[in-house]
Order: structure tokens, then sequence, then C-alpha cells
């Protein structure tokens, strides 16, 4: 390609580049490798396109253009005492707006309200024919057309690439503390789960992690600070056990290692699957099979997704485990994947492909950001 | 289609279900041919009682195979003409597949198939301590099928969302008769978000046969304020204030003087009936969090000096309040022959501009207004009020009622929060997206149904209309049973 900008810093800069393409995939801050590492592919750069252009704290609304570094929206959003509620990931490795939906990766946080899907409210991209399309509108309720913002949700650039999104965000609890129940057993650890989350007790994030010991329950509660300790109280009586609590700055830090996979290798892949309570098991047989046990793997999200870092040095294994998790039922996506394992970033069981290709036919027709 | 080819067409219907689920009489069908905008009817070919999603799939190919256009049908409560049927075509009643399949209480989901009354999944789901949330006004009537169609939301959508927030896997039957599944148990997905994309597609993708939701736990426990105010500015303005305090209420919503009299008088409610604006506040929640947040929402309510403030006292108390609420359509309805409702959205901050400008459109048209609305999520609902006998009344009436909807895209808001935009909004899409976001939509639609036979005629501006005849009430809702929101 000729002429087109190499970082363009308008919509119509990234349609005049999408348009002079034949494979283009775009890029955002870089920190999820195995959406944007494409064999052949020209990688658009769109850290150029950033700011915030409206942020509306009595809407609950705020809008970045897709480049904007989440770091930024955060800050913006915390000086009002507002946030992002899907919680996104990897926020200070240099993750950005348009990567976050596109990836449609959320954090543990999402329990609570909701993910990407239910906070975007409107986004522009550029479809593969290099046409600038809106669709949704930025008010915090629409019904108009077709849901565009969620189609985009997950689309891994290959469906239009993002200029810019508008998002739902909700007001920060006061106070945040969590209760720490250290090296159960799974089935233990899931049971637990289960009861302190059928309570009434209203719940941030709830986080099975992988430990040497066993596995960690980690519950998030937050709110009105003066009504803490009697929230916290009432959650810990349930799980009926030793418990630990972390509350200011220790809780702070905790979830922020969790976004930011500060408990992965930095070299290993990371994966990310939807599951539910019920199908946890099915992870963990599909990982014994494979010699995979030890492996460092959170269930998070009120065991709603896991997410599984698989060694570097087993990397050759990643179609075993692609051809297992088919058998499962199971979906995965690669967020962080060396290149060689990247051109797929989809692992294990696929559904509704007629529905994708007719919709890929309508976006892109000429398959510039390449299939699913 | 040629005449044998239509009688060839009939006859394999009828060889699929048998004679008696095959309605093609004009008495039969009479009741299908509207839904609850009455403005509009249509004659369709059929009507095809379903009893399971293999017949869906069946009549949907036997559609295809013929080019006849079609639509799925619950239980035609739809305020934007989504139900109504397509000239000529098949209308598929899916009210038989009413089965709650499942109510999972570890994964908190139900599976359902789409003829199940919304309120239906909350009974299920109530001896597990969970229910369903969006909860639009016709939730004793409306089915899951038909809010799957048009995103319905309710007056508890700025916490939890409108439909498409709830619901996590389909089975669905592409307008060609393919049937494919999306979506999962899970609350997470991989992969652009086909399910997000087809809730509140309108019926143009095709049709639903079973659908899983996701249950929430029942609050423990509720704080309901209602706040009367001399002016309808004050309201909105309390509603400022309590969004800028940090406080996520479930649901807010105004009401002002004709709504207010048309409610009491209707059921009694207990409203003030001198109050220029009325507003209701509800915390949701579990008890020790909803007890603090009540202290900070009384003083901040305070603060915006209503005239008169009432807590309600007991849980028969706070259903009165949203009986009143909820009633308030239908209620102000017996105030004239005929209304039209609208479902603008604007910003929030920008309410009370909305509502003044609404007034003098109002003046200026010689046409009253009543409004309604759900103040958290800046969702009107203006409800026109006219005597379709009276030479251009009607004419005026939708002139108001289209200026109303250039109103709320000028202000930056959306044409429609929850009713969709069916039949009713079609030449107003165009005025709120451009021409390369509609393509792009209409690309969608074509790749996915060549033939456009799904629901045809609905959503785009270009499409065909039907005749326009008078905006008399829903017969359901003139027998009180379903009400406008």
């Amino acid at each position: 390609m000729t002429g087109a900008p190499s970082r363009p810093g308008s919509a119509a800069e990234v349609a005049e580049a999408v348009g002079g393409a034949e494979r283009i995939v775009p890029r955002g801050g870089g920190t999820k490798p195995a959406l944007w590492s494409v064999e052949g592919a020209y990688v658009l750069d769109l850290s150029a396109l950033s700011g915030i252009t409206e942020y509306l704290p009595s809407e609950y609304t705020v809008t970045a253009l897709a480049g904007t570094p989440l770091a930024d929206v955060d800050a913006r959003l915390a000086a009002k005492g507002q946030y992002l509620p899907f919680d996104p990931l990897l926020v200070e490795a240099g993750s950005t707006v348009g990567g976050a939906v596109a990836a449609g990766a959320n954090g543990p946080g999402r329990l609570r309200y909701g993910g990407l899907r239910d906070f975007l409210l409107a986004v522009t991209f550029v479809d593969g024919r290099g046409e600038i399309v809106r669709g949704g509108a930025k008010v915090v309720k629409n019904a108009a057309g077709f849901d565009l913002p969620k189609l985009m949700v997950g689309s891994l650039g290959r469906l239009g690439v993002l200029t810019e999104c508008t998002f739902k965000v909700f007001p920060h609890p006061e106070s945040c503390a969590t209760l720490r129940v250290a090296g159960m057993a799974l089935d233990e650890a899931i049971e637990a789960a289960g009861r302190v989350g059928a309570g009434a007790v209203e719940i941030e994030c709830l986080d099975l992690a992988h430990g040497l010991a066993g596995w960690d329950l980690e519950i998030r509660i937050g709110g009105r600070s003066f009504a803490l300790d009697a929230r916290l109280k009432r959650a810990a009586d349930l799980l009926d056990t030793d418990v630990s609590t972390l509350s200011d700055d220790a809780d702070a830090r905790h979830w922020r290692a969790r976004r930011e996979f500060g408990w992965a290798s930095t070299a290993a892949s990371v994966l990310k699957l939807p599951l539910t309570p019920a199908t946890a098991g099915a992870l963990e047989q599909v990982l014994a099979d494979l010699d995979a046990s030890q492996v460092a793997r959170v269930y998070s999200a009120g065991i709603q997704q896991a997410f599984v870092a698989w060694p570097a040095e087993r990397v050759a294994d990643l179609p075993a485990l692609d051809r297992a998790l088919s058998e499962a039922k199971l979906t995965a996506l690669a967020l962080r994947a060396p290149a060689e394992a990247a051109n797929q970033p989809i692992l294990g069981h696929r559904t509704g492909g007629e529905l994708l290709r007719r919709v890929e036919q309508a976006l892109d027709p000429a398959g510039r950001f390449g299939r699913l | 289609m040629a005449t044998t080819d239509a009688a060839d067409f009939l006859d394999a219907l009828t060889q699929r279900l048998g004679p008696e689920r095959v309605l093609t009489g004009a008495a039969p069908m009479a009741a299908y041919e509207s839904d609850a905008l009455t403005a509009f009817r249509a004659r369709p070919r059929a009507v095809v009682l379903v009893d399971s999603a293999e017949e869906v799939v069946d009549v949907v190919r036997l559609c295809a195979a013929a080019n006849v256009p079609f639509l799925a049908r619950g239980s035609g409560t739809s305020l934007s003409g989504g139900s109504l049927p397509v000239h000529d075509g098949v209308v598929i009643a899916m009210n038989r597949l009413n089965r709650i399949l499942e109510v999972d209480p570890v994964r908190r989901t139900a599976v359902v198939e789409p003829g199940v009354v919304n309120l239906a999944v909350s009974d299920a789901a109530e001896a597990y301590g969970l229910y369903y949330s969006p909860d639009p006004s016709s939730q004793s009537v409306c089915t899951i099928g038909g809010n799957l169609a048009f995103n319905s939301g309710g007056a508890h959508c700025l916490k939890y969302g409108m439909t498409s927030n709830h619901v996590l896997g389909l089975k669905v039957v592409l307008p060609d008769g393919e049937v494919i599944e999306i979506g999962s148990d899970s609350l997470e997905s991989v992969g652009p978000d086909l399910v997000g994309l087809f809730v509140g597609s309108e019926g143009l993708f095709g049709i639903a046969t079973k659908i899983t939701l996701r249950l929430l736990p029942k609050p423990e426990t509720y704080f309901t304020l209602l706040a009367a105010y001399d002016s309808l500015a004050a309201a909105g303005e309390a509603v400022a204030a309590v969004v800028a305090s940090g406080l996520l209420p479930g649901a807010m919503e105004i009401m002002d003087n004709l709504a207010i009299e048309a409610a009491e008088a209707a059921v009694g409610a207990g409203y003030p009936l001198d109050a220029e604006g009325l507003l209701i506040v509800e915390l949701e929640g579990e008890k020790q969090q909803v007890a603090a947040e009540s202290e900070l929402l009384l003083e901040v309510v305070r603060r915006s000096k209503p005239y008169l403030e009432h807590i309600a006292s007991d849980p028969d108390d706070r259903m009165r309040i949203w009986k009143g609420r909820k009633s308030a359509f239908s209620a102000v309805g017996r105030l004239s022959p005929d209304y039209i409702v609208q479902d603008g959205v604007v910003p929030r901050s920008r309410l009370g501009e909305a509502l003044t400008k609404i007034q003098h459109l109002g003046e200026e048209h010689r046409i009253r207004v009543a409004n309604v609305f759900h103040a958290g999520d800046g969702n009107l609902h203006p409800l026109i009020l006219f005597d379709g006998r009276v030479e251009g009344e009607l004419e005026r009436a939708e002139e108001l009622a289209g200026e109303i909807l250039r109103l709320c895209i000028d202000l930056g808001g959306s044409i429609t929060g929850e009713h969709g935009v069916g039949m009713e909004k079609r030449q107003y899409l165009g005025e709120m997206f451009g021409e390369a976001d509609l393509d792009a939509m209409r690309r969608i639609r074509m790749a996915i149904d060549p033939g456009e036979l799904a629901n045809r005629g609905k959503m785009f501006p270009d499409a065909e209309a039907p005749a326009l005849l008078s905006h008399a009430p829903h017969p359901l809702e003139a027998a009180g049973i379903i009400s406008r929101e």
C-alpha cells in the first residue's frame, strides 16, 4: 500500500488506510499481541487516534477515541468518583479503549454490573469497505437500529477498525475490601463461592486463584464505607472458616495485579475462557489430560471466565489444547500468545459460524481483516 | 406468486400443521391484524399456530422456499408496530411455545421458549430467590420472544440494563431456515457478540426458538421514596442531584400533573393531586447497604425542597406506588379517545429543556401532552392526546410526534429507548443515523436475509407503509390488562 498514513490521526485517515490495504489488522496499545500478530497483515497503529472527546459525569457517559489509553480514561473518571464497571484488563500495561472492546476482555469486577457488552453505548468504526460507520447512541438507553456496538465487542478487529467508543459509566463504590480464604480444594471453593453468591451480600469480585497450596477464594465487597464492616462480616459468616481481610491499598493492589496478569509469567501465553461453575471441572480435566494441572490460572468474575497462563515452554502443545477444548465444548481466546500461535486467536469450540460468515460478508466483503 | 403456487403453499402449511392450526379466514385472523400500535392494520395471508421449535423451522423453510414473507408474533403488545403482519405474509403465532425448560439456581439461568410470558420467568425463579430483571409495563402478558426482538426495557433499566443485558444464549432459525446456536450459559463470550446483535434486531434476522436468560438474586430490601414538587423542573433537578451524589438507584421516575391526576383517578395510588412534578426514587439491594444509602438519598432529595415526601412503609405501600406509575399511561388514555405514546431519549441533563420544548410544541399544535418518564436514563414517554374523530387532530398529533422525535435527535439522544423502531418510527431512523450507518445495517440485513422475508418493511425507512387508521387503545389496554410505558 502506498501513501496511506501509517499512524492515522482521524477516522478518515483510518478509512484511507483500510481502503488501500489488502490485509490489515488494527493495533492499539499492543498489550494483546495474539490479536494483531497476524502473518502477512499490515498492522495499523492506532496510538495517534487518542483523546477523550466527551465526558459527561452527570450523564454517566464517556466518549474516547479508540487509541486512548484506558489509564487516561480511568484517571478522568476517578477524579469524579466514577469508573468503568466492566473492569478493563491490562490498563497499566497500556491497553486502549478500542483494544479492550475488540478483545471483549473484562476484568474480575464485571461480576457486579456486567461486561463491555453491557456498558458500550455507541461506536464509530471503519468497515472493510473503508466506510465510516456509526452505531448506537451516546445516551444510556437506546433501541434504535441494529446493535452494532455489541457486535463490535469481541470482534477482534475482524469486522471493523474502531475509531471511537462511548461507554456508560457508574459511580465507584466509596470503599472496598476483600475476604480471602487460602488453600481450599477446588470443589470446596466452588461450593463456598456458590453459598456466598446466593446470599444477600452484593459482591464486586469473586475469584478463585490457583496457588501452591490449593485454591484461594477471594471475595471483594464494595459500597458505602459506613456499612462495609457489617457486610464483610455477613459474608464471612457464610464462609464459616478462617478468613483474612485485605483493606484499602492492599485491596486495591491485589485486584490491580489480577487485572494486569501479575500472576502469570511474562513469557506465558494468557488465554481467556468463558465458562460457568458447572463447567470449570471440564477445564480442569482438559488441563489434567494434557499434564498441565500446575499451570497458573484463575477462575474469575464469579467463575464465569477462566484466565490460564500457558507456559512458554509448552507452546508446541497449543494445538493439542485447541483440540482438547473443542472436545470439551470449551472456547478460549488467546490474549497473549507467541507469533506462531497467533494467526488464529480463538481456540476450541465455536458457535454461530453461519451467522458470523454472513456478517463478515456484509461488513468486509473482500476479507481485508481476515476471517475469524 | 401465481394462484396455484399460493394454493400449494397453503396446502403445504396445512399438511405440516393440520387445518386447525392454519388460520386463513378474515374472522379468525382479525385479532392478528394489528398490535398495540393500533394505527396500523394489515391482512396476512395466513396465521399459523406453532407448537414446537421444529414446526417454526419447517414453517420458515416453507416460507423461504415459496418466497413468502413472515414474522413471529407473541402477545402483540408492540408499541412500535413491530408485530404488525406483513401484507400477504405469514404470521407465526408463538404463544404455544411457552415452556420454561429449565431454571438453574447455581448458574442463575433460565432456559425458556419464546412464547413464555415475561413475568412467568420471575415467578418460576422465585423459589430460588431469583428474578428476571427487565420489567416492561406489559410484563404480565408480553412474551420473552417479543422482548428479545425489540430489546424491551422497563422502569428498572438504569442499574441492570435492558433485555439485551440479560440474554446469554440463543437457538435461532435464520430467515432461510438454517438453525444456529449462539452464546452460551456463561456471562462471558469469545468472538463478536452475535447474541448482542440478534437482540433488538426486530425480527429481521429470524426467530429465536430457545432462549437462555440470566437471572438475578432478588434484592433483599427496597427503599422507595415519593417526592412531590411544585414544578416539573424541580423534580428534574432532584434527579440530577441524586446522580451527582454518587448513588445508583434501581429506578428514578417522574410524572407530570396530568399523569398524576389520571393515575390517581384510576388506581388511587395516594399521589398528591396538586403536584406539578412527582418523583419516585427506589434503592434496592442488601439491608445494610440500602440503609446507608437511604440516609444519603433523603439528605440529597430534601435539599431539592420537595413540598411533600413519602417513604413506602411496607411492601404493599411500595406496590401501590408502582401500580400508580405503571398504570399511568392507560389511565391518561381515559382522558382522551386517542393517543400516541412516544419513546425518545435525551441526555439526562437536558430533560428539563426537552420537557419545556415538548410543552411549547403541544401548545403550538393545540394538542395536550402528558408526561411520564424514566428520568434516570433520560427516556421520555410523552403521551400525545387527541380525538381522531375531530378533523385534522390525528394529523396534528402525528406532526407533533414527529417534532418530538426530531427534538430528541437534536438534543443528542435517540428516537427510541425501549419500544423499537418497528413500523412507527421508520422514517426517523434516517434522521438519527447517516447514510453510511444505515447502509451498513442494510448490508447486514441483506447478507442474513437476501429475500427480506423476515419481518419485511420494519425498521428501515424506505419500506412500503400500510394504511394509517387511528390511534385507538389496544383492546387489552382498554380492558386494563396491559398498559403503555
